[in-house]
């Protein structure tokens, strides 16, 4: 028990070190914050593009640029991706690295989730869309006011599944020396040459977000099966 | 010949799908009046979606045109949104937008595209609302209503643009039957106030008591048309005659 003790002051209480775990979670959260928010605005331009040519054959060139997009990301690591935009996109400038991480994980969440939308978007009865159209309302008034909304609520699971990914893949941000959680636990690690107590500590952080964001969803899912509008 | 009470007047018209190989409408010209209710019948697959689609250009024609007061709506300059505010359109599967209220379905367009502050468009609909006798489902989202409801709410959403003409696609087919007499109901007392109506329907009783004049399709053409009585008492032509024998 003394033991315990020792071990708990010497990797958290030392030295301050607890603020490693402290600023590390902070950063995590704030990088997966607007790397999604990127990602949402990215995957919804794109996924309106897309269909829209899938719908109509417009677009096309914007199209062709969106489908090189998506395969450049969803064929590459994420790691590769951070690296190559912190050393060689923003390799002459000096820049915050808590930057080019919401930056390389917003870019590479938005592949992901303008397939999400776009498969949302392609689920909408073509009777909704004929509906505004109808109307009157324009092709991007009718994504705007009818299609979107609907397509939102029922990817609504998937996107904050995504989002739960995001957050944990996030993670890798140590390769380009940005502290953020996992770094921070390694750090100490590097300290104390204990790798026990940092390390579990922040896999234990990362498991009650993700649980947390988990029993969100499954609430959410709940509610929007219980309500049919 | 255009005259002054001529609202939509339709040349020629052609919708082919499958680079051809589909030829939905072959050449179709007829022309509606202001006031006028004009019924299409015909079998299934003879082109009467595709002709009431292609007069507000939901389908694109291949060939021909439609003349919208005096403007051809097939020429690509024409901005077809502005038309379409004034055609209203009833589909068979109601299509009425499940994310808003029966109230927010009715306004978002005259607020979006008119320019109607809320209250006024609210007020309008309510009025429109309470003459369907749903004034009290307001706040009722779609999902709520039963098939009949759901179908007199989309009828009265597209009059809230005060439109020129509706044109109406088989509005009771995805109805009980014992629905279908208050949708008709509606339509009914459109007509007595002189709408302009093209109704796409198998509901001969609403045909003959409605319409003005009966038009009979028949793979992609107007095989026959004329006064209810002609049509239906007196049909000259022996396809119209077995099509009636069958549905009558
Ligand atoms: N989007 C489409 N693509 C290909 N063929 C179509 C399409 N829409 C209609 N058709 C064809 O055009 C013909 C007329 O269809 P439609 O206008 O729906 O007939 P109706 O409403 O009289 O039953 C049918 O042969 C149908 O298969
Ligand atoms: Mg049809």
């Amino acid at each position: 028990m003394d033991n315990f003790k020792l071990r708990f002051y010497n990797n958290f209480i030392a030295d301050e070190r607890w603020r490693y775990i402290v600023n590390g979670l902070s950063v995590t959260i704030r990088v997966t914050f607007f790397a999604a928010l990127i990602g949402i605005a990215i995957g919804f331009v794109v996924a309106i593009i897309r269909s829209t040519y899938d719908k109509t054959g417009h677009l096309k060139v914007p199209n062709f640029l969106c489908e090189i997009y998506l395969t450049l990301i969803r064929g590459t690591p994420v790691v590769v991706q951070l690296l190559i935009i912190y050393f060689i996109v923003f390799g002459t400038v000096k820049i915050d690295k808590a930057f080019v991480a919401i930056v390389a994980f917003g870019l590479n969440s938005g592949a992901y989730v303008a397939e999400i939308v776009r498969s949302g978007i392609m689920s909408i009865d073509d009777g909704q869309f004929e509906a505004g159209r109808s109307l009157g309302f324009n092709y991007v008034q009718t994504m705007v006011y009818i299609i979107t909304p609907q397509a939102f609520k029922n990817i609504l699971p998937a996107l904050a599944n995504e989002f739960i990914v995001l957050l944990k893949e996030t993670s890798v941000a140590g390769y380009i020396a940005l502290q953020d959680l996992t770094k921070g636990g390694d750090i100490i690690r590097g300290r104390t040459f204990d790798a026990f107590m940092p390390l579990l500590t922040v896999a234990i952080i990362y498991l009650v977000m993700v649980m947390g964001m988990t029993a969100g969803v499954t609430r959410l899912e709940r509610r929007l099966r219980n309500s049919d509008h | 010949m255009t005259t002054d009470s001529t609202l939509i007047k339709v040349i020629n018209l052609e919708k082919h799908f499958a680079g051809g190989k589909v030829k939905a409408l072959d050449g179709i010209s007829t022309e509606m009046r202001k006031g006028e209710v004009v019924v299409v019948i015909g079998p299934s697959g003879s082109g009467k979606s595709t002709f009431l689609r292609c007069l507000n250009l939901l389908e694109v024609p291949t060939g021909g045109s439609i003349l919208f007061e005096n403007e051809d709506l097939t020429d690509r300059n024409v901005d077809i949104n502005r038309h379409r505010q004034k055609m209203g359109m009833v589909f068979q599967h109601f299509n009425l937008f499940p994310h808003m209220t029966i109230l927010r379905n009715m306004t978002i367009a005259p607020i979006k595209l008119q320019g109607k502050s809320p209250e006024e468009a609210e007020k309008y609909a309510m009025t429109l609302l309470e003459r369907v006798g749903l004034g009290h489902r307001a706040g009722a989202y779609p999902s709520q209503l039963s098939g009949g409801q759901k179908q007199r709410v989309a009828i009265v959403r597209a009059l809230c643009m005060k439109p020129e003409v509706m044109l109406f696609d088989e509005p009771t087919s995805a109805l009980d039957p014992e629905m279908v007499g208050e949708v008709l109901d509606v339509m009914k007392s459109l007509a007595r106030e002189s709408m302009t109506m093209v109704v796409v329907t198998h509901e001969m009783g609403f045909a003959r008591e409605v319409s003005d004049r009966v038009l009979f399709m028949d793979e992609g053409i107007i095989y026959e048309e004329g006064t209810p009585e002609q049509i239906f008492n007196n049909s000259q032509r022996i396809r119209t005659k077995e099509f009636l024998s069958k549905v009558l």
